[in-house]
């Protein structure tokens, strides 16, 4: 973090940092970077605290991950949260995957703006208003399947989260390799199977990594939709908030902070790999 | 794209569209509608709606009914929104101020280091905001990360009462969603042309007067949408004014859980989500014609 390798200009005769650089600028950024990972930091190391009380330090121990692993709600929590992040996931990639060829590959077409506008709606509306719509709308048609209601909304929310890559994927792609194809007669379905898919799979993939820790992680919608036996994980964390602060609550997010930090890990190296793959 | 497919062009357009306007159509768009339909009707006392048509939900925003059945103002609920609004637009300044010199230290990275700049960005964003906002209880609450030196050493001999407070809710609103600012504001300033810099440098500007009227002007467009990015999701939060504000500093998302949850009016939740998704609205209203007027500018020019 050190842009302050102040190539000094003699203008003046003072030393001077180049033009377009601030002083302060990278400690600022230090004490942002800080301020990002302070919280994180905290909850993982208090997650090893021997105390009963969060905030009182008793020393080192990992009993409260012990006592986790075999927390029977906590298990269920994590079936749960794994069951809707699954089956959200297969379903919200397959169908933003058939949208985004449309949209980047149909060209020009009337209703491409509101198809648009309409995928990713979910992206737009704040959670808490999709939340409460949901649960009214599922109470006005009577419909209660249980976690299939939470599957239903988790599916809908990640339309828009796999979208964005796989159409991101599709745009700088290049589309001479599928004329190319269908130049040396391959069918239509041919050139997609075999050109386009394989290009496209790397979005796909990411789309579908976004899309499995957004779901993952949600909390509101749950929340408000899910009946008593369909507690994620994060719901579940919830109810532990209230009960009152124990370190078992730090060890429990921990592992789902983890999770989701090395599934967002792999994301990025996949779209630097893809990145620059593409460029040859 | 094989030969079960329709023949049309656009008949395999709209095949391809149709899960997405299915999925979105019946569980976002519907609902919402309901949603709409719904303020405007009786609450039952046991959560849902009686048939009946009435405006109470919205006149209950500003009015309540005294012992004598007659209809006095009534702030309550106004101080709620006023506050929401208040936090949500401190909260933005806030994000504004602290991200915007992190975004253009990033630009003057080489490029492969700005990757991970972004990266480092981006990680909290992806990570559970709950967890997150729960570890701020343990470094603001009683007895936790900040006050346990400062107690130890004796510099200060009770709590700070930094918890449940509206400035417990702004740091906990500012650390939910400034990666939200940071990345709109870097993708601007990434097609900056540093040379203009130069440039201005050359004509006697200033170290400010190129950062005011040459590095800031440009970066409008990233600015406006992080503004939008951050300032949406505050007003609508729940997380935060929830856990870092304790169950009496409501704001305008919890305010509407509260309504489906505990109090069981569901029109009056149904009219506060309907203020909500106007102001999300009018906001984007608002953007699209900014982007447009400087499509047009940029166009002409």
């Amino acid at each position: 973090m050190s842009d302050q390798i102040q190539k000094p200009s003699t203008r003046k005769g003072k030393k001077m940092l180049p033009v377009g650089h601030y002083r302060g600028l990278s400690s600022w950024t230090i004490a942002f970077f800080i301020f990002l990972y302070l919280p994180i930091i905290v909850l993982i190391v208090y997650s090893f605290n021997a105390n009963r009380m969060v905030m009182n330090w008793g020393g080192f121990g990992i009993d409260w991950y012990l006592k986790a692993f075999n927390n029977s709600d906590i298990q269920k929590a994590v079936w749960n949260s794994l069951i809707v992040a699954t089956v959200a996931t297969v379903f919200a990639t397959a169908i933003a995957t058939i949208g985004a060829l449309v949209l980047a590959r149909g060209g020009n077409f009337r209703g491409k703006t509101v198809s648009l506008g309409l995928i990713t709606l979910p992206l737009m509306v704040p959670e808490i208003v999709t939340a409460v719509a949901v649960l009214i709308f599922f109470s006005a048609i009577g419909m209660n399947l249980g976690l299939g209601n939470v599957i239903i909304a988790h599916i809908t929310f990640c339309i828009p989260f796999a979208f964005m890559p796989i159409r991101a994927r599709l745009e700088g792609m290049d589309t001479t390799l599928e004329q190319a194809g269908r130049d040396l007669y391959a069918s239509q379905w041919e050139t997609f199977r075999f050109v386009t898919m394989p290009l496209l799979m790397p979005g796909i993939v990411a789309g579908a990594m976004l899309a499995f820790v957004i779901s993952m992680d949600d909390f509101i919608i749950t929340l408000m939709v899910g009946g008593a036996g369909s507690t994620t994980l994060p719901v579940y964390i919830y109810s532990m908030i209230r009960r009152g602060l124990t370190p078992e609550i730090n060890a429990v997010s921990t592992m789902l902070l983890l999770a989701s930090i090395a599934i967002v890990t792999a994301y990025w190296i996949l779209s630097r790999k893809t990145q620059t793959s593409t460029e040859h | 794209m094989s030969d079960w497919l329709p023949k049309s062009a656009a008949g395999r357009r709209w095949l391809g569209l149709a899960p997405s306007y299915f999925v979105i159509g019946i569980f976002m768009l519907i609902p919402m509608v309901i949603m709409g339909v719904f303020s405007f009707l009786e609450p039952n006392p046991y959560g849902g709606v009686k048939p009946i048509g009435s405006l109470a939900a919205y006149i209950k925003i500003a009015f309540e009914y005294d012992l004598e059945d007659k209809l006095v103002f009534n702030p309550g609920y106004l101080n709620i929104i006023f506050r929401s609004f208040q936090l949500s637009f401190g909260a933005t300044l806030l994000c504004l101020i602290f991200g915007f010199p992190v975004a253009y230290y990033i630009t003057l990275q080489p490029e492969n280091r700005r990757n991970f700049y972004i990266y480092l960005v981006t990680i909290p964003f992806w990570t559970n905001l709950l967890i997150r906002t729960f570890a701020w209880i343990i470094i603001l609450g009683r007895g936790g990360v900040i006050e346990a030196p400062l107690l130890a050493t004796g510099i200060i001999d009770d709590s700070l009462r930094m918890m449940y407070s509206d400035g417990a809710i702004a740091i906990g609103l500012t650390y939910s969603y400034l990666p939200l600012m940071v990345l709109p504001i870097y993708a601007s300033l990434e097609k900056l042309d540093f040379r203009l810099l130069d440039a201005a440098s050359d004509l006697y500007a200033n170290r400010f007067e190129i950062m005011t009227k040459v590095v800031i002007p440009l970066s409008k467009p990233g600015i406006i949408a992080g503004c939008i990015l951050v300032f949406i999701p505050c007003l609508g939060a729940f997380i935060a004014p929830n856990l870092l504000g304790g169950g009496k500093k409501l704001m305008l998302g919890s305010l509407v859980q509260f309504q489906f949850a505990s109090a069981r009016n569901w029109p009056f939740g149904g009219a506060l989500s309907m203020l909500l998704l106007s102001v999300v609205i009018i906001t984007l209203i608002f953007y699209a014609r900014a982007a447009k007027n400087r499509a047009a500018m940029e166009g002409s020019a």
